[in-house]
């Protein structure tokens, strides 16, 4: 585990809170000098704190407006059921995440649709032929409340 | 609904991977010029598909070796009771996610913790006396993979 002082995770909490905050804005939010931020930056980075920097991309003003979250459970009989489902799983591009679960649930699989037509198409001609579902429960998103994925340092 | 070509969805799934590849590098590796490539970005930017950037950082290097996502069923519904829970759960700095949804539960829930009676701490002290909260299930994460999703299709 890394440890972290007090100024690291002054800039690391401002880091997560701001998408777009320049070197600066950060340095002067965790009232320290750019010079100083940029250093603990790099040091963060080198030592594998901060993996990297992704653009978030909204689906919805690409037309994408249904967001489903299929929860399955795997027939465990075959030996392979996890690796071949989430083989198959991978070749289906609506599909942006690919979770596995100790619980009730195995599996979880965030399918992305244009609309309930183009939902029910991918539903019905690719997951269902995916190997080894023993049972599929769907939720459908209404509303993102809180999506901030920021650690609480 | 903006129109894409295949060099606007290569450019997206390219700062998906990666959001701090300037605008000439990206030319480089696209075969367009710098102001091209920019224009490009700012009009995927203008549309909404490009909503800023997230840094991506190690959890288990900063100690967060659990990821639980919960099945939260309110007891009692109607507009009170709902404002009143997405209040009090979106101030918990352990929730990373509060998801509205349709189907077995009302609310999927991503939590971190540092380890597993931590998770124990959070679910009876916060999650547990949550305004309105009646069945709760919860799913340990054990592996997760984001993909590009429909960008590719």
């Amino acid at each position: 585990m890394h440890d972290l002082d007090d100024a690291d995770r002054r800039l690391l909490r401002q880091l997560q809170a701001s998408e777009d905050a320049t070197v600066s804005d950060l340095a002067e939010r965790s009232g320290m000098s750019a010079g100083t931020a940029t250093r603990r930056l790099d040091r963060l980075e080198r030592a594998g704190v901060i993996e990297g920097y992704q653009a978030r991309i909204n689906y919805r003003a690409l037309g994408y407006e249904i967001e489903v979250s299929l929860r399955v459970t795997l027939d465990k009989t075959a030996t392979n059921a996890f690796d071949a489902f989430i083989a198959a799983a991978r070749d289906i591009p609506e599909i942006d995440e690919i979770q596995t679960f100790l619980g009730r649930v195995d599996v979880r699989l965030n399918v992305l649709a244009r609309d309930m037509a183009h939902y029910q198409e991918i539903y019905r001609a690719r997951i269902l032929n995916l190997p080894h579902i023993a049972d599929i429960e769907a939720l459908m998103l209404v509303a993102n409340v809180k999506n901030s994925e920021s650690l609480p340092l | 609904m903006i129109a894409l070509d295949d060099i606007d969805r290569r450019l997206l799934r390219a700062l998906s991977e990666d959001a701090r590849q300037t605008a000439g590098a990206l030319g480089r590796r696209f075969g367009l010029s710098q102001p091209a490539t920019w224009r490009r970005i700012k009009r995927l930017e203008e549309a909404g598909v490009l909503r800023g950037r997230r840094v991506r950082l190690n959890k288990e290097a900063l100690g967060f070796g659990v990821t639980v996502f919960l099945g939260v069923k309110l007891a009692t519904k109607g507009r009170v009771s709902l404002d009143d829970f997405e209040r009090a759960v979106t101030a918990i700095p352990e929730v990373q996610l509060v998801q509205h949804v349709l189907g077995l539960y009302d609310y999927r829930l991503r939590v971190v913790a540092r380890d597993l009676p931590d998770f124990e701490r959070v679910l009876r002290r916060r999650i547990m006396t949550l305004p309105g909260v009646g069945d709760v299930e919860a799913n340990v994460l054990l592996s997760e993979e984001r993909r590009p999703g429909p960008l590719g299709a």
